[in-house]
């Protein structure tokens, strides 16, 4: 690989690799006794420990590297990158609708919101937000909030099996799995759907959908009381959250804290109410908080927006039913996709009728279809960012454009990133064993923190 | 032969005095030598939205007069703010990057301003815009009065030193690291700048434009698709 720049290298890299003071362990396996009467030599006891970067406990690839004395955690860094896929770079080489492919990879588990964030910014910069199609932000809304549930889910499991509740991870994920095949139901895929796309949706819900997550949301509000009677006046589960991971409303701010963590803290800022997009404006919820700004209270949150999430998705089936047969994707035809997916005996594929057209009736729209799909739509100099309340907080869209047919540059900020750097803050003259807690309670997932 | 031509608007005909960020040749990458198709002659001036004029509209007329305002209390010049620009309805300020740090200590701390949380830094690489390559962008919201904006700063590629926002938002010292990582652009004062995406002994900052994407072209029933930066771009 060429390698361009030389001025700015990092100069760390040259410099030796030599401990600057103190003498270094280095412990990976060997006797035990060695080890301690090598220990024994130091006149300070300074216990660096590395956990990760495949710790089961550390959500992907993360490594957390913990300065321990005896119980207690006395520093906590957090290693980063493992996961890094340069995404943002990829799409700067494909137009701007291959670009959902890539961003819905980002956080694997909100791929629903990494598009319809994208896609807000594409159609900010293009200036037809007005022209969305009201079904197309309905079923946006519906994907968004049946994801927020999954997700929160997995925050739930994940967390829950990390303090040895086993059987949250199994309850949470057999919900989990429930939401993954209505998505697999709606667009093909369980995860990295590509389901947004600039100017409305792929394609619009299939035949019994209303029907499906009609008994999905009738089977979750059975389900959902399950976990309140398992956590939330389990001692053991109280005696293990409450009072750890503590962040208060001052430290979330100074660290850029948002979603779930800022609402235990007690400030109700939730984007879908503060800058409603997708006509989150016109659908009754509430913004549940705690006030505790610990572990605890982030658990409380999360189930609480669950039951919100239930109530939306409730009111956009109304509304799916109401806008039966209206369209799902912008009328400009220089945008909007050309091809329509439908059902063939092969599965899922463009439209025959679509390909009859363009293939024997006419020239013109071969044309217009070729020049979409190959070369795209432009879209005008200049720089937006749009942001969506994702279940982890903001996801915030930094897309520039030069007026081509590719991003020149898109940035996504995302909540898990952000996040991950209240881990020193919230582990820090803690117990060991809180910090796997901590972390779980801020539900970072590398593939959006390392894009 | 011209009278069936429809009359375009002229691309790239944005606001005068918009921030021309580079000029593209030809199309089709017929840039020289036998061309003689036309597109050769192609030339396309890429200008991103240049500075607007009061009022700007909403609540960025406040936002800029009470910035202003509290700027000359603190006795800074006028010159600490280069610019506003308003596009799709979001405003953007330039400011220089000797003031960065008063400005934005403002914003957070003015009781009419208020923007309490940054949402982070990102770089962005204009190659071709001499003097001002490397731009240092920071979105800032501010919950109390639920207004957002965006701090821009700029530096040239061979000084790409910008002041460090920790010491007033320290949110960003991850988004500042990775800005560092991905541009090569030097924040002073920031506590460790270090990189944190790519690996430490990494060489380069990957996504400056003129660092290769990399890749393989793939075989594919007997014919190559290309690496994709190497396919070919209209723009």
């Amino acid at each position: 690989m060429t390698v361009i720049d030389g001025s700015a290298q990092s100069e760390a890299a040259d410099e030796t690799q030599e401990p600057t003071e103190g003498r270094v362990f280095t412990v990976s396996g060997g006797d035990w006794d060695d080890i301690l009467a090598g220990l024994q030599e130091s006149p300070e006891e300074r216990i660096v420990v590395n956990m990760g970067p495949q710790h089961p406990s550390t959500h992907g690839v993360l490594r957390v590297i913990l300065e321990i004395d005896g119980e207690t955690v006395t520093e906590a860094r957090c290693g980063i990158g493992y996961l890094h896929t340069g995404i943002e770079k990829n799409t700067e080489f494909r137009s701007w609708v291959q670009g959902t492919t890539f961003v819905t990879r980002m956080d694997y588990l909100t791929p629903l919101f990494n598009e319809t964030a994208y896609c807000l910014a594409v159609e900010k910069a293009l200036d037809i937000e007005a022209q969305i199609p009201e079904r197309a932000s309905v079923i946006r809304v519906l994907m968004m909030e049946l994801n927020r549930i999954s997700s929160h889910l997995v925050c739930l499991a994940t967390g829950g099996m990390e303090m040895g509740a086993l059987t949250m991870m199994t309850a949470g994920f057999r919900e989990r799995e429930e939401t993954l095949d209505l998505f697999e139901f709606i667009t093909g895929l369980r995860m990295n759907h590509a389901y947004v796309r600039p100017g409305g949706v792929a394609q619009d819900l299939p035949p019994g959908a209303v029907d499906k997550i009609g008994n999905y949301v009738k089977l979750m509000r059975k389900r959902f009381p399950d976990y309140a009677k398992l956590c939330n006046e389990n001692p053991i589960f109280r005696g293990r959250t409450e009072g750890v991971g503590y962040l208060d409303l001052a430290g979330c701010m100074a660290l850029g804290i948002t979603g779930p963590v800022l609402r235990s803290a007690g400030l109700p800022h939730d984007l879908r109410k503060s800058e409603p997009y997708c006509g989150y404006e016109t659908y009754e919820f509430d913004v549940p908080t705690w006030d505790t700004a610990d572990s605890y209270g982030r658990y409380r949150v999360r189930l609480a927006e669950m039951y919100e999430s239930l109530r939306i998705v409730e009111q956009c089936l109304d509304r799916i039913q109401r806008t039966q047969g209206q369209p799902v994707m912008v009328e400009d035809r220089k945008i909007a996709w050309p091809a329509q997916l439908a059902l063939g005996s092969d599965g899922m594929g463009n439209s025959l009728d679509h390909i009859r057209h363009i293939m024997g009736d006419s020239m013109e729209a071969l044309i217009h279809h070729f020049k979409l799909v190959t070369e795209g739509f432009h879209v005008p100099p200049g720089q937006v960012y749009t942001a969506v309340e994702s279940p982890k907080g903001e996801l915030g869209v930094h897309v520039v454009s030069d007026g081509g047919t590719r991003p020149y540059r898109v940035h996504f900020r995302d909540p898990s990133f952000t996040n991950l750097q209240a881990t020193a803050a919230m582990c820090e003259g803690g117990q060991l064993a809180d910090v796997i807690v901590a972390i779980a309670s801020l539900d970072p997932v590398m593939g959006g923190v390392d894009r | 032969m011209t009278e069936n031509v429809p009359a375009l608007p002229e691309r790239g005909a944005e606001p005068a005095g918009g921030e021309l960020i580079a000029t593209r040749k030809g199309m089709f990458g017929a840039r020289d030598g036998g061309d003689t198709s036309g597109y050769g002659g192609l030339v396309r001036r890429v200008e991103l939205p240049g500075a607007s004029e009061r009022p700007f509209g909403g609540y960025f007329d406040v936002v800029a007069d009470e910035l202003e305002g509290a700027l000359e209390e603190q006795g800074l010049p006028l010159e600490a703010i280069s610019a506003y620009v308003v596009y799709r309805g979001q405003l953007t300020i330039h400011v220089p990057r000797e003031h960065l740090v008063r400005v934005a200590r403002t914003l957070r701390d003015d009781p009419a301003l208020r923007f309490e949380l940054c949402l982070g830094v990102t770089g962005i690489h204009f190659p071709e815009e001499g003097g001002r390559e490397l731009h240092s962008v920071a979105g800032l919201l501010s919950i109390t009065h639920n207004r957002r904006i965006r701090l821009e700063t700029t530096a040239p590629d061979v000084d790409p030193h910008i002041p460090s926002l920790y010491d007033v938002y320290p949110t960003v010292d991850w988004h500042e690291r990775e800005s560092y990582d991905m541009f090569g652009i030097v924040y002073d004062g920031h506590p460790g700048l270090t990189r944190i995406l790519m690996p430490d002994d990494w060489l380069g900052h990957p996504q400056r434009k003129d660092y290769p994407l990399g890749g393989i072209p793939v075989e594919f029933k007997g014919a190559q698709i290309p690496a994709p930066d190497q396919r070919r771009a209209y723009s």
